[in-house]
């Protein structure tokens, strides 16, 4: 193919617009700019490789471990905690034996995961306002927001207003607790089960569970919705 | 080793300025909280940044302290609270006033 121009004319969305003289605009390249952090991470990886300390495979393999991981596995614990309440108390006490137990590799970093839990009394919200320290081995990568420093900011200074702008508007009565996950801690946040869901199996109530619920900017999805 | 505070214990955040890769969040600091547990001896992160060994252990609590405190202008009940994990050697104890 010569001109990259492998989709049809004429459909709804063509919004671009061809610069004169080019049948078609191209996409630019994602690795364009050779900027210092990729020269780093280019010398220093090829040095570990040299070194004989890593093999390419490897450090494959670990960001192929990294891009398999996603918020279903989070989502299937807490599924697993709404419906087994003796899960739901070790989850409490010790998420990584509990998680350990559900089949998840949490050795990531020997980091510890926390629990917490979201009821009519307390909701639970979490940020890393120092970077973005994420509970990845069950959620995956964050989403960007939760790097940018307007959630970073905002949310440990004035959580309700950003509860707000997600779509979360909570009573006076319903503690509002922000967890700034500094040091060796991450923060799982167990969503309240939502109502008229008791008939439900555990793999239908996982589709309830949301990434943004279990950061904690929203609640779980509604049966039926 | 034991941990120096309990749950319950009021503590004040070291007031300090120290350079490098530093886990205590600036907006924290002098200000008091309680400590809600502790988490546990994790390698001191502040050395392991620099590839040294991270040892001795340092203790890690979770300390909650009151919003309304913590932030003048905040707008929300005074029940509001943020939880931020701390360590040990950034912690004094508070039962006195605030100097």
């Amino acid at each position: 193919m010569s001109d990259h121009h492998d989709h049809h004319h004429g459909h709804d969305h063509h919004d671009h617009s061809h610069p004169p003289g080019q049948k078609h605009p191209f996409q630019a390249d994602v690795d364009d700019t050779l900027t210092y952090p990729r020269r780093m991470e280019i010398a220093l990886r090829e040095l570990l490789i040299e070194k004989g300390i890593l093999t390419a495979d490897e450090i494959r393999a670990a960001i192929e471990d990294m891009d398999s991981r996603s918020p279903a596995g989070g989502a299937k614990v807490v599924a697993r905690a709404w419906v087994d309440p003796e899960f739901k108390a070790a989850l409490l006490e010790d998420a990584n034996a509990a998680c350990t137990r559900l089949g998840f590799d949490m050795s990531i970093r020997e980091l510890k995961l926390v629990a917490v839990e979201n009821t009519p009394e307390v909701h639970n919200i979490v940020v890393c306002t120092l970077c973005s320290c994420y509970p990845r081995a069950l959620l995956g990568l964050p989403p960007a927001w939760y790097k940018s420093f307007a959630y970073r900011s905002r949310v440990v200074n004035e959580p309700r207003a950003v509860l707000a702008e997600f779509g979360t508007t909570l009573p006076d009565n319903t503690v509002v607790r922000v967890h700034d996950s500094t040091a060796d801690l991450r923060y799982l946040v167990l969503p309240m089960r939502p109502a008229n869901t008791e008939g439900m199996s555990e793999e239908q109530l996982a589709a309830l569970v949301t990434r943004d619920c279990m950061i904690g900017v929203s609640a779980a999805r509604s049966a039926g919705a | 080793m034991n941990p120096q505070f309990q749950p319950g214990d009021k503590v004040r955040v070291r007031k300090i300025d120290a350079p490098g890769h530093i886990r205590t969040p600036y907006y924290i600091r002098g200000h008091e909280g309680v400590v809600e547990r502790f988490c546990g001896y994790f390698k001191n992160p502040e050395e392991l940044a620099y590839f040294r060994p991270g040892t001795p252990l340092k203790a890690l609590y979770r300390i909650r302290f009151v919003q309304a405190q913590v932030w003048p202008q905040y707008i929300g009940p005074k029940s509001d609270t943020l939880d931020i994990d701390i360590y040990e050697h950034w912690l004094e104890a508070a039962s006195e006033a605030r100097p």
